[in-house]
Order: C-alpha cells, then sequence, then structure tokens
C-alpha cells in the first residue's frame, strides 16, 4: 500500500470568543490515501467544517486559532509553512468547494475570469490562455455553451450551474486533494445526484483524493470509501463505509442511522442537542442524549479504540 | 459597577463618549452654579480680556465673560439638540411606523414625500424653515426638527416592512390582537434599537445646524449665548486680535458633537447584532 | 436597463416637482413678506404704499396663482425678478454659479480621494492602531462645524502667514484662482472627506466578510489581489452611491464656508437672499440646490447601472 497523502495528527483548533473558548477541533487525527475518498459526516457545530478550514488554514485568526497537531501534505508540513508557501498550496495541491456556490462566487467578476484565476496564479497562464482553459473546464464539468457561459456572471446561472463552475474553478490545476465542504447542501434534490456523480467522476479521472464533509449519510454512502464521524469536535467512529452502515458501534452513530427515512418505518430523532463547545462536561459529550449512558460515562476520558478491524469508536460499552 | 467596567474595558471610545455627555448634561444643568458671570452682562472695561484670571477665557468686545457664556450656551445646546432630536424623532417615527404598517397609497405618498425632503441638505432646509418662522429659541428647534423627520421616517418605514412579514407579527395576529396594538406592542419595540442610535446621531447633528444657523444669524436670537452666535459674533474682525473668542466655542461644539458620535457608534456596535464578535 | 433609468428619470422629475411645491409653501408659512421689511426699516407703515407695492409684485394673489406663474416661468426660462435689486433673478443667480462650481468640484475631489483612501486603508487594517488612529481622526472631522474649520484656517493664515486669502473674481489665471479656493475647498472638503471615509470603511468591512473573499483565498491568492481584485471592486459599488450623498452634505458646507471666506457664490448669495427675504431669489436658489443634487443622485444611478454587472445585465 502506498504511504498516505495527506496525514493529519492531533489537530485542534480552537475560538477564542467573548462566551469563552470554543474548542472547534478536539485532537482529529486521520489519515488520506491517493485518490481515496473520505467522507467527515457529523451534525452541524461537530466541527467538521472548521475542520476542513484548518486543513487550509482558513480559519478566521482570530477569533479562530489553530492551536496544535499536525498536518502532513505527502512530505511538506502544512501548519509550518508561512503564509506564501502555504498561499501556494492553496488551489493547486489542496482545493476546496464551498457550500453556497451563489454567496461563494465574485458577483462582479466573470465566471470565466474567477475559474482563470488560479490558472495564472498558480500555473502562469497569460490570461487569454487561461480563458481558453476555463471555457475548456467548464465543458468538462458539463455546462452547456461554455464559450457564452464564461462571459457571464454569477448571478446569471442557475444553482446548479453555479456549482459545477465552482468545481471546474477547484480542479482547474489539478490538486491532489479536494475538499468539498457540503457541496450538495443548498442544491435542489434532483440536481444534487447529477452534481455528486460529477465530481466523483472527475475525481476518479484526475486521480484527486477527497474528503466529503456532509450532514447527509445517503451522501456518505454515495461517495465514499471510509467515514469519520465526529461529535463535538473529536471523532467517536470511524470504518469503512460498508462496515459502518453495516455495523454502526456508537449510539451516535446508530441515531443517525434511526434518522434516517427508511420506507414506512417511523423516524426517530436523537433527543437533546448539541451541546455548547466553549462548556463541555466531563467524560463523553454525547452521555446527556445517549440511550445507555452510565455514571461511568460521564466521568473519565472515553478512549478511542479499534473496536474491530479496521473499525474504531469511543464508547465504554461497545 | 462590574457592568459598567466592562462597558468601559469593550468599547472605551463610547466610554469616553458617555463622559463627554455627562459633562455636558451636567454643566448645562447647573449652569447658573458653574459660571462665575452672568452671561448676558456686560462690562465695558473688560472689553476683549485676555484669558486669564478672573476671566477664565477671557471676554468679548462687550465684556462679557466667554467662560460663562460657553457654560450657558451648553443649556441652549442641549436644549434645541435634545428637543429638535425628540420632535423630529416622534414625527419620524410616527409616520414612518403608519407608512410601513400600512402601505398603499399612503405608503406611496410618503415614500415620495420623503424621496423630496432628502434631496435637499439639512441646512439648505433649516435655513429656509428658520428664515420663514422668525428668530426664536421655539422656532430654531422647529426649523431643525422637520428636517430631521425624513430619516427618522426612513429607517423606520424600512424597519417595519421587515418586522411586518416576521412570523411573530404573524401568531400576534392568530391571536386575535388588533393591528394598532400588534403596532405598538410588538413591531415598535424591535425598531428601537436602529432608532437609539439614529438619534444620538441626530443629536450631533442638531446642535450642528443650530450653531450654523446662528452663526449665519438666522437661529438663535439675543439675549441666549449660543455657541455659533459667539463664532459670528467674532468671526473675521477679531480672528487676529482675540483668538480665544474663535478658539473655544468652536471646541465647546466640536466636543460635544464628537461625544455624541463616539456615543452613537459603541450603542451601535452594542445593538447590531451581527456586529458582535 | 434602458426601463430602469427611465423609471428613474420620471422619479427624478416627480421629485423636483414635489421639492417646488414644499419650497414654496415653506416660504410662506409665516405672514409677512417683503414689504414688511421694506416698512421695518423705514420705520413706519404705510399701507396704500404697501398695497401698491404688493400688487406689483404680484404678493396680492392667491398663492396657487402666484406659485402657477412661478412654475410656468421656469419652464420657459424666466425666473422672474429680485425683489431687491429688481433685476432679472437669472441675471443675479448665474453669474455666481461657476465660482460655486469650482470650489465644490475642488472639495469633492478632495474628499473623494482620501475618504475614499483612507477608508480601504482603515478597513484592510481593520483593529490596528492605524485603523482606530484614522477612525478616531473621521470621527473628530464629522464633529468640527465646517465653519469653524474656516474660522481656524483663516486664523491660521492671518496669525502665520500674516495674509487673508481674498477672493478676487476676476483672478488672473485658472490655477492662481485654484489655488485661492484650495484652502476653502479643504475647509468643506475636510467634513466630506470624513463621511466618505467611514463609509467606505463599512462598505470595505461588509464586503471583506463575504464567502467569495473566502473562496478567492481557497485559491491561494494574495492578500493584495483579495483586498484589491475582489474586494475593493465590490465595495466601490456603494462608494459611488457614497458621492451621491455627499453632494447633499457638500452644498450645507458651501454655504457657510462661502460667508466664513467672503466668496461670491450662490451659497452665500441664498443667505443674504434670505436675510432680505427675497423670495424669487430664494425659490429659484433652492429649486437649483436641489436640482444639483437630484440630478448628481441621478447621475450616480447610472453610473451604477453600468457599473453592476447584476444591474446591467438584469438578473
Amino acid at each position: 500500500m502506498s504511504p498516505p497523502l495527506l496525514v493529519v495528527e492531533n489537530l485542534q483548533t480552537r475560538f477564542y470568543t467573548r462566551a469563552g473558548v470554543v474548542k472547534a477541533v478536539d485532537g482529529v487525527s486521520f489519515t488520506l490515501g491517493r485518490s481515496e475518498t473520505l467522507a467527515i459526516v457529523g451534525e452541524s457545530g461537530c466541527g467538521k467544517s472548521v475542520t476542513a478550514l484548518s486543513l487550509m488554514r482558513l480559519v478566521a485568526d482570530p477569533p479562530g486559532r489553530i492551536v496544535g497537531g499536525s498536518v502532513r501534505l505527502e512530505d511538506t508540513e502544512l501548519l509550518a509553512l508561512d503564509e506564501t508557501a502555504m498561499r501556494r498550496v492553496r488551489g493547486k495541491l489542496v482545493s476546496m468547494i464551498f457550500q453556497e456556490p451563489m454567496t461563494s462566487l465574485n458577483p462582479v467578476m466573470t465566471i470565466g475570469r474567477q475559474i482563470g484565476e488560479s490558472l495564472v496564479l498558480h500555473e502562469g497562464l497569460s490570461r487569454r490562455a487561461a480563458l481558453a482553459r476555463s471555457v475548456e473546464l467548464l465543458q468538462i464539468v458539463g455546462i452547456s455553451e461554455p464559450a457564452q457561459r464564461a462571459r457571464e456572471y454569477p448571478h446569471q446561472l442557475s444553482g446548479g450551474m453555479r456549482q459545477r463552475a465552482m468545481i471546474a474553478m477547484a480542479l482547474a490545476c489539478r490538486p491532489r486533494v479536494l475538499i468539498a465542504d457540503e457541496p450538495t447542501s443548498a442544491l435542489d434534490v434532483t440536481i444534487q445526484a447529477q452534481i455528486l456523480e460529477l465530481i466523483g467522476r472527475l475525481q476518479r479521472e484526475l486521480g484527486t483524493a477527497m474528503i466529503m464533509i456532509t450532514h447527509d449519510l445517503g451522501v456518505v454512502a454515495e461517495t465514499a470509501e471510509r467515514v469519520i464521524v465526529m461529535y463535538a469536535g473529536r471523532k467517536v467512529e470511524e470504518a469503512s463505509v460498508g462496515e459502518l452502515f453495516a455495523r454502526p458501534l456508537h449510539p451516535y452513530t446508530r441515531g443517525l442511522m434511526k434518522s434516517i427515512p427508511r420506507g414506512a418505518a417511523r423516524l426517530q430523532e436523537i433527543p437533546g442537542m448539541v451541546p455548547a463547545l466553549s462548556n463541555l462536561p466531563p467524560g463523553c459529550a454525547f452521555a446527556p442524549r445517549c440511550p445507555q449512558a452510565s455514571a461511568k460515562c460521564r466521568a473519565m476520558e472515553i478512549p478511542y479504540e479499534e473496536k474491530q478491524p479496521g473499525h474504531w469508536a469511543a464508547c465504554l460499552y461497545v | 459597577m462590574q457592568e459598567a467596567l466592562y462597558f468601559v474595558r469593550r468599547y472605551p471610545l463610547g466610554a469616553i463618549g458617555a463622559v463627554i455627555m455627562a459633562l455636558f448634561v451636567l454643566t448645562a444643568l447647573f449652569a447658573g452654579t458653574i459660571a462665575p458671570f452672568d452671561p448676558t452682562a456686560t462690562d465695558a472695561p473688560a472689553s476683549l480680556a485676555r484669558p486669564g484670571g478672573v476671566h477664565l477665557l477671557g471676554a468679548d468686545f462687550m465684556g462679557r465673560d466667554v467662560f460663562s457664556r460657553i457654560v450657558h450656551g451648553a443649556r441652549i445646546s442641549l436644549a434645541v439638540g435634545l428637543c429638535a432630536t425628540a420632535l423630529g424623532c416622534l414625527i419620524g417615527v410616527t409616520i414612518g411606523l403608519a407608512s410601513g404598517y400600512l402601505g398603499g397609497t399612503f405608503d406611496l405618498l410618503v415614500q415620495r414625500l420623503i424621496d423630496v425632503l432628502q434631496s435637499l441638505p439639512l441646512l439648505v432646509m433649516a435655513l429656509v424653515m428658520a428664515a420663514s418662522l422668525g428668530p426664536s429659541l421655539t422656532n430654531t428647534i422647529v426649523a431643525i426638527a422637520i428636517p430631521l423627520v425624513p430619516n427618522v421616517a426612513r429607517i423606520i418605514r424600512s424597519n417595519t416592512l421587515t418586522l411586518r412579514e416576521m412570523p411573530f407579527v404573524e401568531a400576534a395576529r392568530a391571536v386575535g390582537m388588533s393591528e394598532a396594538r400588534i403596532a405598538l406592542r410588538h413591531v415598535l419595540p424591535n425598531t428601537l434599537a436602529p432608532l437609539i442610535v439614529l438619534a444620538t446621531a441626530q443629536v450631533g447633528s442638531a446642535i450642528l445646524v443650530e450653531s450654523a444657523l446662528s452663526f449665519l444669524g438666522l437661529g438663535i436670537p439675543e439675549p441666549h449665548p449660543s455657541w455659533g452666535r459667539m463664532l459670528s459674533e467674532s468671526a473675521a474682525e477679531y480672528v487676529r486680535t482675540a483668538p480665544w473668542l474663535v478658539i473655544y466655542p468652536g471646541i465647546a461644539i466640536s466636543l460635544v458633537v464628537f461625544g455624541t458620535n463616539l456615543l452613537g457608534d459603541a450603542l451601535r456596535d452594542i445593538l447590531d447584532p451581527r456586529l458582535r464578535r | 436597463m434602458s426601463g430602469y433609468l427611465i423609471r428613474r428619470f420620471f422619479l427624478m422629475l416627480v421629485t423636483l416637482f414635489g421639492i417646488s411645491v414644499v419650497i414654496f409653501v415653506m416660504l410662506r408659512l409665516v405672514p409677512g413678506n417683503i414689504t414688511d421689511i421694506i416698512f421695518d426699516s423705514a420705520g413706519f407703515v404705510n399701507p396704500k404704499q404697501k398695497q401698491r407695492i404688493e400688487r406689483e409684485l404680484g404678493l396680492d394673489q392667491p398663492i396657487v396663482t402666484q406659485y402657477a406663474r412661478w412654475i410656468g416661468g421656469l419652464a420657459r426660462g424666466d425666473l422672474g425678478y429680485a425683489y431687491v435689486s429688481e433685476k432679472p433673478a437669472l441675471q443675479e443667480i448665474a453669474p455666481r454659479i461657476p465660482v460655486s462650481a469650482k470650489l465644490a468640484g475642488l472639495a469633492l475631489v478632495f474628499s473623494t480621494l482620501f475618504g475614499v483612501t483612507l477608508g480601504v486603508v482603515s478597513a484592510v487594517r481593520q483593529d490596528t492602531t492605524l485603523d482606530y488612529v484614522l477612525r478616531v481622526v473621521s470621527l473628530s472631522g464629522l464633529s468640527l462645524p465646517s465653519f469653524w474649520l474656516g474660522l481656524l484656517i483663516l486664523m491660521a493664515c492671518v496669525q502665520w502667514f500674516g495674509w487673508i486669502p481674498i477672493y478676487r473674481s476676476t483672478p488672473e489665471s485658472f490655477w492662481r484662482e485654484l489655488g485661492l479656493l484650495a484652502l476653502p475647498a479643504a475647509a468643506v472638503g475636510f467634513r466630506s472627506s470624513a463621511l466618505v471615509m467611514r463609509l467606505t470603511r463599512s462598505s470595505m468591512l461588509e464586503v471583506l466578510r463575504q464567502d467569495y473573499v473566502r473562496t478567492a483565498r481557497a485559491k491561494g491568492a494574495s492578500e493584495r489581489a483579495v483586498n484589491y481584485r475582489h474586494a475593493l471592486a465590490n465595495a466601490l459599488l456603494p462608494v459611488v452611491t457614497i458621492v451621491g450623498i455627499e453632494a447633499a452634505f457638500l452644498i450645507g458646507g458651501l454655504i457657510v464656508t462661502e460667508t466664513v471666506f467672503n466668496i461670491p457664490g450662490v451659497a452665500r448669495f441664498l443667505v443674504e437672499a434670505i436675510r432680505w427675504r427675497d423670495y424669487p431669489i430664494v425659490q429659484n436658489l433652492v429649486m437649483f440646490i436641489a436640482l444639483v443634487v437630484v440630478l448628481v443622485n441621478f447621475i450616480v444611478d447610472m453610473l451604477y447601472a453600468v457599473l453592476d454587472p447584476r444591474i446591467k445585465f438584469g438578473a
């Protein structure tokens, strides 16, 4: 097996706010192999988006700051790079697609120019060459009349087309890692499938590794090979996709599975709410909502262990 | 006490503004006690006395004590500033609330009227009003209040329009509340925050306009001491010979308006949830 | 886009019409007219003479008729006659326009350049010492009465240079004239530049918070590219609107500054005419001011329509 492309070890990101210090990412570690797709799943507020932003060092400072850990891309420690070097990584080695294509695209710049920007920046193309390549890219992502579209502005495109343009923008320089932060959450259901299929196809063609951030288990099943479940800034379970769906171990994961509509079966929600990250109780963060929680769960630090081959979880009772 | 310290640390500029305003109000209220001289008392031998000694900030060409006139002028500025702003806001809120809430032809008319009135600079409108009404304390207040109305009305109106569509208003309707009650009990309190910020800024504008009007001779008449008029009386002629006549009243105006601006900015930062860090 | 512009043009006309009515009414709120002033200074009132003068000036007609005569005249380019000088109003007003225009123009250039630049700098360096200093300075700029600033400048000239800048209406050259106007323009412009600075700063900050700025950073764009190519391009759109607001602001400053520096412009004339209750002059001058403000705003709207692709290529 080839060495992993990306190694994240004990990543810690904190936000210093008026209400206190929020440990948004509290010791997350994982690896990503070449061409592999890893999904990070969890409810809003669990820290998955912040993890993604931390990998690219796009966390707003202040109030956020990466306070510890390591992120190694091949041989380079990303957290140790100075800003100029990091900029050479962004867009070229690691790229990101965001959730809201309307607000994530500059309203006063043409699509073609926005896509071409990374090409001019990282590959030294002339404006003219970059524009030509942008048109090609628009074609590849399945936008009809790409030459015309390249001259248009974001508000002139539909939601699905805008997201395709974002994908073109992210993949323009053939990055090694693509981070997709809820790429389909803001889209119509019918378009979602198309976009996911597009991303998957391009990823395979380019051999790009992908981190798919989502709250939707359906998306996980569609796209990923391995999956990490996050809760309150930490990993609670990790396994291959097949294994996770067949044998979910952690009570939280099981709760998520039960919330997926399946035929006529009743939906079961997980009672309670995600805790405020600035005021976490000791012990397991999920204990207040867990049907199996005991006094022990609330008292001690729960170890993250390999419960079965290739399947880790942080729970005392599995 | 804890809260006050917290406020000072988080909004230092706002705290300075609050202190300035407090000083201003206190000076205005206790003018009689603070001022050593009667502001209107002339004293020919002391004409154009330099600052220092008995006349702390000097005396003007009629021998009137500058310091006392400034202190009493605070009273006038405060009165005009507060009354004009209050009046302008009262009218503006009523119009804005009614317009935003009722909609229809009334709203259209009001919108046009606001557009019209906002096309004229504040000073121009105040000038024309002051001139046509004649120089007196009350007339000056009215002359300044009226031009303030369109600004207030516009902001209140747009707020009302947004709030009117909000679920909690619908909920109130569903419970059977009358529109008037909803407007007063639910919509109005939610427009208070931007109104407070606006009003604080308007006080500053009102004081500046009043000083300009008085400077041009169309504002506060004798015998009330007005900072603006003190500057017009000393303009040009005494610029070289008695600079203290120009410097101190101007500092007074600037300081007070500066205080309102600082306070207004801090209030805006506090009350605008979007800007909270 | 042309539909948008036509609508704005029509609105402009309606606004101007509204202003004319408002002005007309405001001036006549309180009984008394120029005849009272004439007789005040004479010390007694001769009713017969008063009536005759009133009839000459058309003051005995019902208000609506007076208004109609004025508006009708405006449409023909006849502004009526000044009460004081009895010359045609247009003749009194027109020659005073150029100097005010130059003064206002200088002030506008000064305040826009300063204001926008400092506003952008302040936003890009948010919360640094420089930002705080600039914010305090701009706040004090807004707090100074502009006539006081003018007086202080005069004082400085007199104390340090022993010279008063006197404006002559027939200066030697264009550049000489601009030079003389520079100081009063600075006095007027200072307050405006503070306003522009604050508005630019908040507009820029708003833009920098947007998602697309984050996207630009995710592409690896440099801070400079992010600030200027992405953020500023978007922040400048509202700044164009700000210039429109500035116009109204500047005129207020003109009124007092022309008085302080004794410049024979339109704004100072307004004050004089008001003192004399010279209605024809006041009416027409205020209409003129309103026209300028409305026109500037209309031009700003047009510019906006051209510059903002969301309006140009309708959503």
